[in-house]
């Protein structure tokens, strides 16, 4: 990033894609240039490439080690028990052992938000990575196929967009009663969420199609499904991560209004989530008991958008230069 | 393009027909008795509940109940609320009223997360970019309710800015909040969307190229940029809209605004089979239109897409 | 294209603002004119019909239009309103009512022996569907209307007879000595000829005999009420209206009481519970009330059956290792009263100091010792859960109660919620709860009778009435039938202190608290009083 002003001609990017004509026959040589040495590197290998050299990725992946830390090791940083909750102490200041004061039934907000990092983490990110897999397949296959594929995977995805939430929400966990695995948050939030992903996949896919690369790749007698996950869904892939990764806090707030249904997970199991929506009643009052997990929550969210805008950049390099 | 638009209007048949068999049953797999929760804690008359489910079709098989109901629909007779209220009435209630709510969030995350999001991706990096990042930030991880109901005390009951809660006939200025309020976390993900379509689309050749033509900076940003980087925006946006109106529960409540979101929470609740389903594909048809307008502005922002 | 979608984007604004325009015209104006009293209500979920009202979104304009036999005062204490007198024979098993002379409903028909006897006949009769037509169990000739199919709705009660235009008799198929209260419950209203002719029609546009009449009914917006001139009984309103704003949130309306925009509300936002008796924008109200919170533990769960010593030890464990005062004041923020027995401090016959009521005393030592003495019995290690509907605003209570037992208990316990009232109560009625659960009563009829028959009679059991625990506990029934045959209210309600004597051994339910009669009023609105059934009392008030 400190030379984007000035672009370096020792700096060109091995592998790069636009080859226009035999070194020796231009004068634009060494812009152009292409480092024949190098072994031929695919897009993702030159990504990580620009990724480990950029700021933003490695602030966001230390903040995403320490949430991921906390989130496997509560217990290392406090020895408060989360569930210990006294009515004595409902909405008691903060005090020694207890930094953060505590919440409405008298639980410690602090271990609280420690130990509600693990289920909030855990239901955000595999239900950002079950939407976006599933949603990116399934779009990309609407937006490229087109015809009657199109139809009937668009027409699909209008039914389960129809589908109220807290219906489906509801008869879905029904069936899973007695689990107490967070797959069936999981589950139930992937089932309502990947279709929006699905439709922006549908979009992208269908204006990456007609871009020249694809012409040229097919021209050069590719596959169209090879055309399909070698070119076009990593170059539509840009607007998928951006409403993925912001969709990651939404999923977190969601597992607590299904516990707050009563469908949820069990109330013994602590989440930001839960927590926050607890708290809301006392906002007026005290409205710190709603502060600190919301904090956490945006401190996450925003490790992982921040992510998401580094491997975007890095996907597309014409953006990088910019 | 007729036939394809004809075609696409043929195609909403199967749809509404799946959807609402798809609805239906789950209303049906709702657990509990619709009948005996409306005793009450109180103790329950067999023979009275028996004449209820007689005259709401409760005791009939779930496939037969979606055939009457599918039946009398056709006439446009969607039936009576457990409350003795014939559903279309309710509904003409509440969708006028969540229409005039959902427009107002919508034309609000529309305009302000667009032009938020070209400032930001065109200033990538600069304090603005950061501001903006950090606001929509906010907007994503506070929730609906405690800005709904924060704005609500403070700008309302504090200072008196706002009308605290919107009258029977709500005006302008009544859901000028709360359509704020529904319309903040749709506007931040705009925000980031048009953001990053934006900054990369900055940097492809053809505006290298325009730019190099001698075109000015504002024809190149409305004549390429933008429309180049709309494409996923207006996905987006298409597909909000049907979800504003079904999914404006927590606003509506807060703001006492009798809508859809209210009412299909409640009949939800109820085991309403008739209202839900004649809600859903109300909110069904909303969607399918809006994503065949999105369908149609794909083409008109990409010449290079096209429907046959 | 950006200027393009910018000006469509304004054109479909200010299609919004045109319509909103257009809509505000029309708004109510009720809040101007002088002496309409705006409220607080939810829509009602049944037509406005008295004997299908069941629920507080139809019972509070109902209570408004029609006038019983006879009215309770704020207080609960009962007296005859549309009643000349009100005379049972010597074992109450058959009534002889005289109504008074001149009572006319507001389509200016009279009220006569005829408008009640038909009035009951059709709300018991199962063709008509309605909802209340238990409250009717008791009158000779009900089990005859109960076979809808074979009914074509307008059969008449055996028991009832008219004898001229102002007397009826009423025979009981059992004693009821408190038959001359449940009269007062809005179930037993007269209903004039013109019902008949169109059930529908009326219960949108009631036509009643009461203190208000009806004015308009705009669903899910408002129901108007105004001063019925003709009005002669015992709660003439002070007002000329009152006006029922429909709300989806009390907290909605709490924020309206804050701006003045609306003058009463009979509850309490959770979030305001700590702060509504100190906030200047309002008038608080915060009395002890009638509705009892209790949880009950089925009486034949295995090691808590209310016949075995250990079940009985174990259910005295609990109940005194919940701290009430702290539930009340912390978790409710002081709406509510704890609980000493179980009826409630508004009902006649209420005593805190009953046989038994120290079970009902937080005392976590003693608790351990009983607990340890069941344990010695026969050993318990089971998780102990407790089932509520989630879509109550339960959750904080029980997530304290659960708290509670396993601190000052030490045993495992876990909430159980359920996210639907109906998925509960069908949970709880066809018994596959395998733990406690949440129960409540809120009265019909201010009346002892009302809280413990209904609710722990043997004949309530299994299925055939509100006895959800299925106790039964033959010393307890006998005292009831002996309460029904007693001679006045007064000796009834002491036979109905030595049946909670062994109801508070037995526990079969533990009473939690009594939520209060809590509300508050804009601050310009005078004469705020809350009555029984924790309502305010709208005819008194004025601004």
């Amino acid at each position: 990033m400190t030379d984007e002003t000035k672009p370096s001609v020792y700096e060109t990017l091995p592998g790069q894609e636009r080859y226009v004509a035999p070194i020796d026959e231009t004068p634009l040589q060494d812009v152009d240039k292409v480092d024949e040495s190098a072994p031929a590197t695919s897009m993702w290998a030159d990504a990580w490439r620009t990724l480990r050299k950029n700021p933003l990725f490695i602030i966001s992946g230390l903040l995403i080690v320490c949430i991921v830390f906390v989130a496997l090791f509560p217990g290392v940083i406090t020895k408060v028990d989360p569930n210990y909750c006294n009515l004595d102490n409902s909405l008691g200041e903060a005090e020694a052992g207890h930094p953060f004061g505590y919440d409405f039934q008298g639980c410690d907000v602090f271990a609280r938000t420690v130990y509600g990092t693990r289920t909030s983490l855990s239901v955000g990110l595999l239900t950002t990575i079950i939407v976006v897999a599933i949603g990116t397949l399934i779009g990309a296959v609407a937006g490229f196929c087109g015809g009657w594929v199109d139809a009937l995977l668009s027409r699909i995805i209008d039914i389960f967009y129809s589908i109220p939430f807290l219906l489906g929400a509801i008869v879905v966990l029904q069936m899973f009663r007695t689990s107490s695995s967070i797959w069936k948050v999981v589950l139930v939030l992937a089932l309502f969420g990947w279709v929006s992903t699905a439709r922006i996949a549908r979009g992208s896919v269908m204006e990456a199609k007609n871009l020249e690369f694809n012409t040229a790749s097919t021209a050069l007698g590719s596959t169209p499904m090879r055309n399909l996950f070698r070119h076009i869904i990593p170059n539509a892939l840009a607007p998928i991560i951006v409403i993925g990764t912001t969709s990651l806090g939404s999923y977190i707030v969601s597992e607590a209004t299904l516990s707050f249904l009563g469908v949820g997970l069990p109330t013994t199991t602590v989440s930001w989530g839960g927590d926050i929506s607890q708290a809301q009643v006392n906002l007026m009052t005290n409205p710190m008991v709603l502060f600190y997990p919301s904090v956490a929550l945006a401190i996450t969210v925003l490790s992982f958008i921040m992510m998401g805008d580094a491997v975007k950049d890095a996907l597309d390099p014409k953006s990088r230069t910019a | 393009m007729g036939k394809y638009l004809l075609r696409r209007i043929l195609q909403m048949i199967p749809v509404v027909l799946g959807a609402t068999l798809l609805v239906y049953a789950l209303v049906f797999a709702l657990p509990g008795d619709p009948v005996k929760a409306m005793f009450g804690d109180k103790p329950v008359n067999e023979a009275v509940a028996a004449q209820i489910r007689a005259e709401y079709n409760l005791d009939k098989p779930f496939i037969i109940q979606y055939l009457l109901f599918l039946k009398n629909a056709f006439t446009l007779d969607f039936g009576n609320t457990f409350a003795g209220q014939p559903v279309i009435d309710e509904i003409g209630r509440a969708f006028p009223v969540t229409i005039k709510l959902a427009v107002m969030a919508f034309c609000f995350e529309a305009i302000f997360g667009v032009v938020f999001g070209i400032i930001s991706g065109l200033k990538k990096g600069k304090w603005y970019d950061s501001v903006i990042l950090i606001v929509s930030l906010l907007l994503i991880s506070v929730p609906t309710f405690v800005t709904g109901f924060a704005g609500q005390y403070f700008l309302g009951v504090q200072w008196s800015l706002i009308p605290v809660t919107a009258s029977s006939n709500p005006t302008f200025t009544e859901l000028l909040f709360p359509a704020m309020v529904l319309g903040s976390v749709s506007m931040a993900y705009i925000i980031r969307l048009t953001r990053s379509e934006i900054s990369s689309n900055i940097a492809q050749d053809y505006v290298r190229t325009a730019r190099a033509k001698g075109m000015s900076n504002g024809s190149v940003m409305t004549r390429h940029v933008l429309r180049n980087s709309l494409i996923p925006v207006v996905t987006y946006l298409g597909q909000d809209l049907g979800a504003l109106m079904g999914g404006a529960m927590i606003t509506e409540q807060i703001f006492n605004i009798h809508g859809v979101g209210f009412l299909t929470y409640q009949s939800i609740l109820k085991g309403e089979g008739n209202l839900v389903v004649s809600i859903v594909t109300l909110l069904l048809l909303v969607f399918v239109i809006c994503n065949l307008i999105v369908d149609m502005l794909y083409a008109a922002l990409d010449p290079r897409i096209r429907y046959e | 294209m950006k200027k393009k979608a910018l000006a469509i984007a304004a054109a479909v604004c200010a299609v919004a603002t045109m319509l909103g325009g257009c809509g505000s015209s029309s708004s109510s104006s009720s809040s101007a004119s002088s002496n309409i009293i705006t409220a607080y209500a939810s829509e009602p979920q049944n037509p406005l019909i008295p004997g299908n009202t069941n629920e507080t979104g139809g019972g509070k304009p109902g209570d408004l239009l029609f006038a019983r036999l006879v009215s309770f005062e704020a207080k609960g204490n009962a007296s005859n309103e549309v009643a000349e007198s009100i005379t049972p024979n010597d074992d109450a098993t058959q009534y002889t009512i005289k109504i008074k002379d001149g009572w006319k409903f507001t389509d200016g028909t009279p009220v006569t022996a005829e408008s009640f006897t038909k009035a009951w006949s059709y709300v018991a009769n199962a063709k008509n569907a309605q909802k209340c037509s238990s409250f009717f169990s008791t009158i000779k000739g009900f089990t005859d209307l109960q076979d809808a199919k074979n009914l074509k709705g307008d059969e008449q009660l055996s028991g009832l007879k008219v004898v001229d235009d102002h007397t009826f008799t009423v025979d009981m198929s059992q004693p009821d000595a408190t038959f001359p209260i449940k009269v007062g419950y809005l179930a037993f209203a007269p209903l004039p000829e013109s019902f008949y002719k169109d059930p529908k029609a009326f219960g949108e546009a009631p036509v009643g005999n009461g203190p208000y009449k009806f004015s308009k009914w705009d669903h899910n917006k408002e129901i108007d009420l105004v001063k019925n001139p003709d009005y002669k009984g015992n709660d003439v309103p002070k007002n000329d209206g009152v006006t029922f704003k429909i709300y989806t949130d009390d907290k909605a309306a709490y924020a309206d009481i804050q701006a003045g925009n609306l003058d009463v509300m009979e509850s309490v936002p959770a979030s305001a519970t700590k702060t509504f008796q100190k906030d200047p924008k309002v008038q608080a109200y915060n009395k002890a009330g009638s509705v009892s919170q209790t949880f009950t533990i089925p009486s034949n769960l295995e090691h808590f059956q209310t016949n075995t010593e250990e079940g009985q030890l174990r259910r005295q464990a609990i109940s005194m290792a919940i701290n009430r005062e702290q539930l009340t004041d912390k978790v409710l923020g002081g709406i509510a009263t704890p609980a000493t027995e179980f009826t409630s401090p508004l009902t006649p016959g209420y005593s805190s100091s009953l046989k038994g009521a120290d079970n009902l005393k937080f005392n976590a030592a003693k608790a351990k010792e009983l607990w340890a003495k069941a344990d010695a019995i026969s050993k318990y290690d089971g998780q102990l859960t407790f089932a509520y509907n989630a879509d109550g605003g339960a959750k904080p209570i029980y997530d304290a109660i659960v708290n509670q037992l396993k601190n000052n208990l030490g045993i495992d316990a876990a909430t159980n919620p359920m996210p639907t009232f109906q998925e509960f109560r069908d949970a709880v009625t066809n018994r596959q709860i395998k733990g406690a659960f949440r129960t409540g009563w809120q009265p019909d009829y201010p009346s002892a009778e009302n809280y413990l028959f209904q609710l722990y009679a043997s004949s309530a059991a299994d299925g055939n009435g509100s006895n959800d625990g299925d106790y039964k506990n033959a010393e307890f029934d006998k005292l009831m039938d002996e309460a029904y045959a007693a001679k006045s209210t007064e000796d009834a309600n002491k036979i109905y202190q030595q049946a909670q004597e062994i109801l508070l051994n037995d526990l079969p339910a533990i009473p939690l608290y009594y939520s209060n009669a809590a509300g508050v009023a804009s601050t310009s609105v005078k004469g705020f009083e809350m009555n029984w059934q924790n309502l305010p009392v709208y005819e008194e008030l004025t601004k």
